[in-house]
């Protein structure tokens, strides 16, 4: 039968703890990564892989980054446009200054650095909470998209104060660069999506998540019960950093190739990536993935039929799809408060019953 | 008095007017806080509709003419009237009302007993969906705004000053922009009859008890939802009047929208829950912004005036993390 537990028994305390516990669903699930790592990157064009299948990725990871703060340990962080520009001016100056590195080390050094940067600004998070830790996240944002802009050193004193991708080989293949095909960017970020999805998974569901958890339900009573705060948030504050520079990283070498920090770093990527947690669901690793899905797809979409069916003119499209984005995400949270992720679950609570409901 | 002293005053001066019009935008914040504990990020965007609005009463334009011009093929621009001020303000407050009642009825209303996070991300959406609104009804592009408030340095005052250093010394007088001074005064008229208002009228005592505590409030039959349509159109009359004192100085943009990111240091610093934090606060942002402008910007190499504020703020939350006149946070288990 689809989808039943019936026959698929668990002997092991790991074996009834996995991720998937039932078997159509494991199956689906491995089938869908075969087709994204196997077949995807022989049949996507240039069009799908650099305007949809990459930026998804990228921002899954940083979706991702900020689910762990926000979701799992209740930091409300409007700093994420700051720490993806530590990530990705990191990346290039990782680059530039060791040739001879590979790209994913680059971009796990590179996650490292903001990691650093990340614990610096939590700080403040020991003693502020709430919408007042919110704005204060703020002054990240801003200090640090602004640091970027003034000190030459950071984009090595090019005129234009763009930073550019140098051309990176795996392999013997190029994944970054201009002449790279798009099929090893979106391999590349494909690989560092599945691995680091994994290991967000594994914390989130482990000690470490917990602890977390415990701080964003109620950190006094996380703190009675011997749960210390400090190490809690800043551990989240880090992980979380860390996942979103990679983010950066990925954002600036493998999609854009060159970036300009107040374009394409600035406030609204914040406001973008909460988003993406909040109408994916706060505190689910599928919700990161569903709600960057609708993010950076939906507007694409719009775009598509206003401006390619109706024809209408691109500021009137532009205007009318920032109207939409904005009236629909008022229109997720009434129906579901709780995200994509949560109509998810709720979709397989009735599947399992399904078509007997009682 | 040497030109030095007379330099860091108008420094300082300018700095608390400046400050004077962050406290506008941020008493939109408190209020709305206040009454219903949602934190509007929209309100910058409701001063930008709201000028948006007077400015199209004002001189005429034919709403949503562009949308109409692309479907229909039609060529319309302007009813080819022109409204006194007056008229075009309380047309605009009427927009106002309407739109708070419409928020109310077609959102909050559903989202009643929401964390305070969700409540947060539908101002971000109602935010997103105003500017697109706004634009689409109006046009972007940028419109100058006159409804006969002066602007422009006061030569009087240079006069006054340029008397007070010695003969033949390089000074050339105080430099004060009468729409700053203005835009203080109706700041303090503000406050003074929002605070009339929340405490000797009985519509306003309903208001703090809602504050107070929803649930106690409707017991004693009080409607929450009159309260939250009343609040939202009070919200919405403060944002004009930011719109209308920000749309004078800078004119009409899409700009006018990210005040709401220079009021949220002033918020935090003042707290969230006071009307005079938020007027405080916002001296305290002003003079610091100026002075770090003159003091500091030439260290760092300029424009500090993005961040400074939020490192003040913040360096004042680590001492008090409510706020400097924020209800004490009192938290149990």
């Amino acid at each position: 039968m689809l989808y039943r537990e019936a026959g698929d028994f668990k002997t092991s305390y790991a074996a009834d703890q996995q991720t998937f516990p039932i078997k159509s669903e494991r199956y689906l699930f491995w089938a869908f990564m075969a087709f994204t790592f196997l077949v995807v990157p022989f049949i996507a064009d240039d069009y799908w892989v650099n305007s949809i299948l990459v930026p998804l990725l990228v921002w899954s990871m940083v979706a991702l980054g900020l689910n762990i703060l926000t979701g799992y340990c209740g930091q409300v962080s409007l700093g994420t446009g700051g720490f993806m520009a530590v990530g990705a001016f990191a990346c290039y100056k990782l680059m530039t200054g060791f040739p001879e590195l590979n790209i994913f080390i680059v971009i796990l050094l590179s996650g490292a650095v903001t990691a650093g940067v990340g614990v610096l600004f939590g700080l403040p998070s020991l003693r502020i909470k709430g919408f007042y830790l919110a704005v204060a996240t703020l002054a990240a944002q801003f200090f640090l998209v602004w640091m970027f802009n003034k000190f030459a050193w950071f984009y090595n004193y090019s005129a234009s104060g763009q930073i550019t991708a140098p051309t990176r080989t795996v392999f013997g293949i190029e994944v970054t660069g201009p002449s790279a095909p798009p099929w090893a960017a979106y391999l590349a970020c494909l690989v560092l999506v599945f691995v680091f999805a994994w290991v967000a998974r594994n914390l989130t569901r482990g000690r470490i998540g917990r602890s977390w958890m415990a701080m964003r339900d109620m950190d006094i009573a996380a703190e009675i019960m011997g749960v210390s705060p400090l190490y809690a948030k800043l551990s989240a504050f880090a992980i979380s950093s860390f996942y979103i520079g990679m983010g950066g990283a990925m954002l600036f070498s493998l999609y854009l190739g060159a970036a300009e920090v107040t374009e394409a770093f600035g406030i609204e990527k914040s406001f973008s990536a909460l988003f993406m947690v909040i109408i994916g669901g706060l505190g689910s690793i599928l919700g990161s993935f569903l709600g960057a899905a609708f993010i950076v797809l939906f507007p694409v979409l719009l775009k598509n039929i206003m401006v390619g069916y109706f024809g209408w003119p691109t500021d009137l499209a532009a205007h009318f799809q920032i109207m939409i984005v904005g009236g629909l995400i008022i229109f997720f949270l009434i129906v579901e408060p709780h995200g994509l992720a949560q109509l998810w679950r709720l979709t397989k609570e009735k599947l399992r019953l399904w078509p007997f409901p009682y | 008095m040497s030109p030095v002293v007379l330099n860091l005053i108008e420094t300082i001066l300018n700095g608390l007017m400046a400050g004077v019009m962050y406290s506008l935008v941020a008493l939109g914040f408190v209020l709305i806080f206040k009454a219903s504990g949602i934190f509007n990020f929209a309100q910058g965007v409701m001063a930008l509709f709201a000028a948006l609005t007077l400015v199209g009463l004002q001189t005429g334009q034919v709403p949503f003419a562009h949308l109409i011009n692309a479907v229909l093929g039609t060529n319309l621009h302007s009813f080819g009237w022109t409204l006194p001020a007056f008229a075009a303000v309380i047309g605009t407050l009427l927009v106002m009302v309407l739109f708070a009642y419409l928020f109310e009825a077609l959102v909050l209303k559903h989202l009643v007993n929401q964390e305070p996070i969700i409540l947060f991300m539908a101002t971000i959406g109602l935010a997103y969906f105003l500017e697109g609104f706004g634009d689409l009804m109006w046009g972007s592009d940028v419109k100058t705004m006159d409804v006969g408030i002066p602007s422009g340095g006061s030569f009087w005052w240079e006069d006054v000053t340029l008397g007070w250093v010695a003969e033949g010394s390089d000074y050339y007088g105080m430099y004060i922009d009468r729409l700053d001074v203005v835009a203080a005064v109706v700041a303090v008229v503000l406050v003074i009859v929002l605070t009339i208002f929340s405490q000797y009228t009985r519509m306003g005592r309903a208001l703090r008890a809602v504050a107070d505590d929803h649930q106690a409030a409707l017991s004693v039959g009080i409607s929450l939802r009159t309260i939250w349509v009343v609040v939202w159109s009070i919200a919405g009359f403060v944002a004009l009047v930011a719109g209308i004192m920000w749309g004078s100085k800078s004119g009409v943009q899409f700009s006018l929208s990210l005040i709401a990111l220079k009021a949220l240091p002033v918020l935090i610093l003042g707290g969230f829950t006071s009307i005079p934090g938020a007027i405080v606060g916002g001296l305290i942002i002003g003079v610091g912004e100026k002075l770090a402008e003159i003091y500091v910007g030439p260290m760092v190499g300029g424009a500090v005036e993005n961040w400074f504020a939020y490192v003040v703020a913040l360096a004042f939350l680590l001492f008090r993390p409510q706020g400097l006149f924020g209800e004490r946070i009192i938290e149990r288990v």
